[in-house]
């Protein structure tokens, strides 16, 4: 489903990506984890050229989405986005958050976009909430919401940059148990995440990342239970 | 005390009343209002364009001209006085039109737009580059995406000093006398002339003071309005 070949990207001469290659198939649900500084982020916002790469190829449905002729506004629309700080428009109601992009874009009537708004909100428990502004909600209800924002666009893929680490602790769970939800629903995820426990119960594949690389990746069993990388090592025993 | 009230009720009556001279003021007024309101027009969409080619040429190399051309103006227009600016205008640039007030209308318009286009900068880029990322990954355009997400949430936090611009551009259009343009201020202090009382400059004092007030008014209701989104 994404096919990424060589995947350079270096900001002032600094390289952060040097060269990955990785293929994340449908219904996947890929986890990457890693030290800070180590890239993971950078990775994932290349996906959707939220970073420009500086060089390799990204194929995402027949297309190299690194090409500048592509119609990157267009591929976005298929792959759904979640950030560490929610990033919910703070003028706009909880229901126009998750209207706009569908509307404006011409994908669904006002209608449409407010039946889907609202069976989404149904979802996740927060539907009296709609007409309720981002700052009136806790981090987690921001975070949930900002989750069926993207799913209104019904992208093919989602993409998560470490959705749980500017939460309270008491909010990650409520967030985690929606992508796990997700996640069971056949979604093609790929995460970002401190949250092992996440990864090890969730992910079909785990990524190590450090200096830029992927230095290992394994199901999570074989993972997190028998590490070969001396980093991965070292990380694990760490965070674990 | 009874005659000073007699001698400035007898002013204000010279000033105002004898030979209708208030239908002058009310014309005066209606030309500085014309001008004021076209300039704030005018500044307005000079400030957003130039305002957003300043923050695009930031991420975007190629619109380096567009940028060099924006910084040129500000450094102009901000460098030097407006009345210069306007009697540059009106001898030099428009020089087949004789009636000042178009003129004044492109000076003012033109002054007002640099200042306005820093205000709108500063208010784009208070905004932070998470809104403008969420808003590109659901595939937004940047154009969409500046529309709808980032200048709706800089206005609000510009407000008050896009306001103070305002206030400042009505005010000094009571420079266009320079260029012969009969406002508010060159009428009244024609009137002064002819009938060496006082009184016309505080008759077009009052008249500034409560329009801005006025001003400040619609001001307080567009931020109470905006608030929404603020927390309760």
């Amino acid at each position: 489903m994404i096919d990424i070949k060589n995947l350079q990207k270096s900001f002032h001469g600094h390289c952060v990506l040097q060269g990955i290659n990785e293929k994340i198939e449908k219904g996947e649900k890929v986890v990457i984890i890693g030290p800070s500084g180590s890239g993971k982020s950078t990775f994932l916002r290349c996906l959707n050229r939220l970073e420009e790469p500086t060089g390799g190829e990204i194929w995402f449905e027949g297309v190299n989405i690194v090409d500048k002729k592509c119609d990157i506004n267009k591929l976005r629309q298929k792959m759904g986005m979640v950030f560490q700080q929610f990033n919910l428009f703070a003028h706009l109601s909880v229901q126009e958050n998750i209207t706009l992009a569908p509307v404006k874009l011409g994908l669904m009537t006002q209608a449409e976009a407010d039946k889907k708004a609202m069976e989404l909100l149904n979802r996740i428990g927060l539907a009296e909430k709609a007409g309720s502004y981002p700052n009136q909600l806790s981090g987690g209800q921001q975070q949930r919401i900002a989750i069926v924002r993207a799913l209104a666009m019904n992208p093919e893929v989602m993409l998560f940059d470490e959705p749980t680490s500017a939460l309270d602790p008491e909010m990650v769970g409520e967030v985690l148990e929606l992508m796990k939800q997700l996640a069971s629903e056949g979604m093609t995820m790929v995460v970002v995440t401190h949250e092992m426990g996440f990864a090890r119960e969730v992910g079909t594949r785990v990524l190590f990342m450090d200096g830029g690389q992927i230095l290992e990746q394994n199901p999570p069993a074989t993972f997190f239970g028998n590490p070969q990388n001396p980093r991965l090592k070292d990380f694990l025993s760490k965070v674990l | 005390m009874a005659e000073f009230l007699q001698t400035h009720y007898y002013n204000l009556y010279v000033a105002l009343i004898e030979a209708d001279r208030w239908k002058q003021y009310l014309e005066g007024l209606g030309r500085t209002l014309m001008i004021a309101a076209c300039a704030t027009v005018m500044g307005i969409l000079i400030g957003l364009i130039v305002a957003v080619i300043k923050v695009s040429a930031v991420n975007n190399r190629k619109l380096w001209p567009l940028e060099a051309i924006c910084n040129l103006y500000l450094t102009v227009i901000r460098g030097t006085p407006v009345v210069v600016q306007l009697l540059i205008l009106y001898t030099a640039v428009f020089t087949s039109m004789t009636n000042g007030t178009p003129v004044a209308i492109v000076g003012f318009g033109l002054n007002s737009g640099a200042y306005v286009a820093e205000i709108f900068r500063s208010g784009i880029l208070s905004i932070s580059r998470g809104q403008t990322e969420a808003g590109r990954s659901l595939g937004l355009t940047s154009w969409m995406t500046m529309r709808l997400i980032v200048l709706p949430q800089a206005i609000k936090n510009i407000l008050p000093a896009l306001f103070n611009e305002f206030i400042t551009l009505l005010k000094e259009t009571s420079v266009a006398g320079y260029i012969a343009v009969r406002d508010l201020t060159k009428v009244a202090d024609g009137i002064k002339g002819r009938t060496f009382v006082g009184e016309p400059l505080f008759i077009a004092a009052v008249i500034y003071l409560v329009l801005v007030v006025g001003m400040t008014q619609i001001q307080k209701q567009l931020e109470r309005r905006l608030a929404k989104g603020d927390r309760h």
